[in-house]
């Protein structure tokens, strides 16, 4: 090609920027011009169900920031409409008077949403699922409407439909066949999809043949076909796309359903190329991302002369529904397949096999293996034992994977080109390797398996994130987004949405406090979550024994309590009585089913030894008796831990209150510790004494007590709300700096807030220890072969199965 | 199969453990079903009973040592065993003379 040519697209969709990309890559120097309908930068349509989710800006859909098109010596035409042209002499008229000119053009006009052509569909309240202002649109009406229907029950029709779930609004999706998904799913995965679906709020009707939209003068219900109706005051159609061939009949060109290419992706004008939804090749128009990708990297090397040939494309596709995890690659069925599936657990895996190779597979509920299985299908490759197969891509690991897998299949990016990112370009981050290779900027589904590759390529991870749930890979801050934006009150249904706490089960104590956390304490607890300290409030020892900490508020204890605590050990033959670091009186050796009836006769509250909680406030006696003495250290001791008792934090705290510099509290190695000096209190935060010792950081010296209590309740407060689960404040305060935290303690408006949370939270804290009388299960404290307590006499523990079960 | 417990015994998502036979065994009722594996860990004889539970691993509460329910399956060459377990008319019946996954001989 000679210099400067210029090479005009005309579209700027994902296969418009996806041509520029591939042509700048291949030549430095073809001048590119991208004409936009548009008066918005290419953006990710794919990932548009996110934005109907969470609300966010279509901003964050940005193919590529601004920068870029000057960057890559990208000319772009925002806002501007290619009405025709003289495809011989290489002109193009934009908007009825300027001419632009080309050497070669490349329409990318992509498609319009398929609307049927039924009575009323032009009513308001009816919308296509298209744009980021259709997602507006829908989301604004979803808040207020009461009844949504989705017309279209496929992979983009089951997507808006959760996110109008995900309002709150009640919502049905139609469907016009006998199952879901009908192109990618066989009916038995189509029918397991279903029950998820209904878990998130999410009806479906199938063989619907949708007749009407009804309502004078908005859209009120829907008609259909065999006489029934419906209600929806919200319609959405997604029930397929229309080639966007208007510009292309009128240059002359030769179209069918879309625009008729051959296998160089070039049209029936050799100057002309087409590339993305509005092309046809051989008879298929292709409305996934993968094959657009694949087909413009095609037209880039024929468009530059060289030669290449687009022969079709096998179609995979992820379901980007939060909480069902779907994909699917090739053909529903085969000549023969291997099934390996749990209808109780909803997972479903197949392979299918055609003459001895891999044709298709689908992965519902379980999608490990996911990219060697695409990887075998796209390869054909030969399959001797598909039960084999299948068994040996869900065990493999990322070091397993050939390199030639795809792992990001919006991008096409293969497992080696993640690799040669780390090992020959140097990068060092998943951030980078994404950036540079694009893996994971599309529908986003790959991101967890491109931080393993890249962790594996690069021996390790540079800026791991502090996932809550490690096995999905998702942050604190990610997940307690979705438990407040979707009103999640449950462990169980943190998981259903997020996908967390089902893999190895690690996060789900991490999920039990954020999930308290967020919701103020007034969440619905589940015991399953948490540890078994806090099953039975007490600490498990090695020997499966329980420790029991009485409550002894600044370790001020009375001669009647310590009778009890004497009486109990003795009646209980409890092994070991000891004094802690804490100023508490410890008793070790505890049976799991003798903890209720210890409790009981100590009639003293749980002191939370066993629990990630505010667990002692020690202090020294103070001014009261202390000749050395300048604050009631002790009476200030038993008012904090009054204040914060009960309270669960991401790491356990320890506090101290001194009554003067000497420190004999040892408030300074404390996460919060508090000395009397003269004239006031010195506030500290941060300290250790534990595998790591660390002095504790001053956040402040103040007047007086309440100012004291004050400040270091709000520390407190936003402590619960920030650090990692299992993060003491001696790794907390150096993460976020003592100038942020000193910023934001002491902010009017911001310190008012946490210091309402904090009230909140604590107005709904009880005492754990009276469950003695009222335990959540029977069988909270006691095994199968034990008596369980109750209230009348003993009756003999059950061994034989009941009657009607015998026969 | 021998009969262990009613379905209600066990709170849902934990477990607990009953002498089946002669042979201490912990119980599990998780969302995908029921699984009886041997009661103590190999390591350092946690109780498996009192750990963490998900959809078929349980962590032992000791050192967080975690196993696969379904086959006994546990790090490295850490191994319980797993019996099959029966839910019929709300009662639970293991067969603790077959284990579901035979121990690796040392």
């Amino acid at each position: 090609m000679s210099e400067r040519d210029r090479i005009v697209i005309v579209g700027g969709g994902i296969a418009g920027q996806a041509v520029a990309e591939a042509l700048r890559e291949r030549d430095p120097d073809v001048a590119i011009t991208l004409v936009c309908g548009e008066d918005a930068l290419p953006y990710d349509r794919i990932r548009l169900s996110e934005i109907l989710v969470d609300g966010s800006d279509a901003a964050t859909l940005a193919l590529r920031p601004e920068e870029w098109f000057a960057d890559h010596d990208v000319e772009v035409l925002l806002g501007r409409w290619v009405e025709g042209g003289d495809l011989d002499a290489g002109t193009l008229v934009l908007d009825g008077a300027e001419e632009l000119t080309f050497d070669k053009l490349v329409l990318a006009t992509g498609s319009q949403p398929l609307l049927p052509p039924i009575p009323g569909i032009g009513l308001p309240g009816v919308h296509p699922f298209r744009d980021p202002a259709d997602c507006e649109a829908i989301r604004q009406s979803a808040t207020t409407a009461t009844h949504a229907a989705v017309i279209g029950g496929g992979l983009l029709g089951l997507e808006a439909a959760r996110g109008i779930a995900a309002q709150g609004c009640d919502v049905t999706v139609i469907h016009l066949v006998d199952r879901l998904m009908e192109r990618q799913l066989d009916p038995v995965s189509a029918a397991m999809l279903e029950p998820s679906l209904a878990d998130l709020n999410i009806k479906v009707r199938l063989e619907s043949a949708t007749q009407a939209i009804t309502g004078g003068d908005r859209a009120r219900g829907l008609q259909f076909k065999d006489g029934s109706s419906m209600d929806a005051d919200l319609v959405v159609v997604s029930i397929g796309i229309r080639p966007e061939k208007t510009l292309a009949n009128t240059l002359g060109l030769a179209t069918n359903r879309g625009i008729v290419v051959a296998d160089s992706m070039r049209t029936s004008h050799p100057r002309v190329w087409s590339v993305g939804e509005c092309a046809e090749h051989a008879g298929m128009v292709y409305g996934l991302v993968a094959p657009i990708l694949e087909q413009a990297r095609v037209a880039a090397d024929t468009l530059l002369d060289r030669s290449a040939a687009y022969t079709g494309s096998i179609l995979s596709a992820k379901l980007k529904v939060a909480g069902i995890d779907l994909v699917t690659v090739g053909e529903a069925d085969g000549e023969t397949s291997a099934v390996v599936s749990d209808a109780a657990a909803r997972t479903y895996r197949k392979l299918s096999v055609r003459d001895g190779r891999a044709v298709g597979a689908i992965l519902l509920g379980d999608v490990r293996g996911a990219e060697a299985l695409m990887a075998a299908v796209r390869a054909a490759e030969e399959v001797t034992d598909p039960l084999d197969a299948l068994a040996a891509a869900s065990a493999a690991g990322p070091a397993d994977l050939p390199d030639e897998a795809q792992i990001c299949n919006c991008n096409g990016v293969c497992k080696g080109d993640l690799v040669a990112a780390v090992e020959v370009d140097g990068c060092t981050t998943p951030r980078e390797v994404m950036s540079r290779t694009r893996a994971g900027t599309g529908c986003g589904s790959c991101k967890p398996a491109v931080i393993d590759i890249v962790a594996m390529a690069a021996g390790g991870l540079n800026e791991e994130p502090a996932y809550l749930c490690a096995c999905r890979k998702q942050t604190r801050d990610e997940l307690a987004d979705q438990i407040r934006s979707q009103g999640l009150q449950s462990v169980s249904e943190v998981s259903q949405c997020c996908g967390t706490g089902r893999d190895c089960g690690a996060c789900k104590p991490a999920l039990a406090y954020l999930v308290s956390e967020v919701n103020d304490n007034r969440h619905r607890e589940e015991r399953h979550a948490r540890y078994i300290n806090d099953r039975v409030h007490a600490n498990i020892q090695k020997d499966g024994t329980f420790s029991v900490v009485p409550k002894m508020r600044g370790g001020v204890t009375t001669p009647s309590e310590l009778r009890r605590i004497a009486d109990v050990a003795e009646k209980y033959e409890i092994p070991l009585v000891k004094v802690t670091g804490g100023q508490r009186i410890d008793l070790l050796g505890v049976t799991k089913e003798d903890l209720p009836k210890v409790w009981r006769d100590l009639d003293m509250p749980s002191g939370f030894a066993y629990a990630k909680a505010v667990r002692t406030v020690k202090t020294c006696v103070g001014e009261q008796h202390c000749r050395f003495g300048l604050g009631d250290s002790m009476g200030f001791g038993v008012e904090i831990e009054k204040a914060w008792e009960g309270l669960h934090t991401p790491a356990k705290v320890k506090a101290g209150v001194s009554g003067c510099p000497r420190n004999c509290a040892e408030a300074t190695i404390k996460d919060i510790g508090i000395v009397a000096v003269e004239g006031g209190w010195q506030v500290r935060i941060g300290g250790a004494a534990g595998a790591s010792v660390r002095e504790a950081d001053i956040l402040d010296t103040v007047e007086t007590k309440a100012e004291a209590m004050r400040l270091s309740t709000t520390f407190l407060q936003y402590y619960r709300e920030n650090a990692d689960y299992k993060e003491r404040t001696y790794d907390f305060v150096p993460r976020i700096g003592l100038d942020e935290i000193k910023r934001i303690v002491t902010d009017e408006t911001i310190g008012a807030a946490l210091r309402e949370r904090f009230r909140l939270a604590k107005a709904a804290t009880v005492d754990p220890w009276l469950e003695r009388d009222d335990p959540y299960h029977p069988r909270q404290f006691t095994d199968l072969d034990q008596q369980p307590e109750d209230d009348g006499p003993p009756t003999p523990v059950v061994v034989g199965p009941p009657e009607e079960a015998r026969r | 199969m021998t009969f262990a417990c009613r379905e209600d015994d066990v709170p849902p998502g934990e477990g607990r453990n009953i002498t089946l036979e002669g042979k201490r065994v912990a119980l599990f009722r998780t969302d995908t079903g029921w699984y009886a594996v041997d009661a103590v860990c190999p390591h350092k004889g946690g109780p498996l009973a009192d750990g963490i539970v998900c959809d078929h691993a349980v962590t032992c509460p000791l050192h967080d040592r975690s196993f696969d329910l379904r086959t006994g399956q546990g790090p490295g060459e850490d191994r319980v065993s797993a019996y099959p377990v029966e839910l019929r008319d709300g009662a639970v019946y293991v067969a603790v003379g077959s284990p579901a996954a035979a121990p690796v001989a040392a």
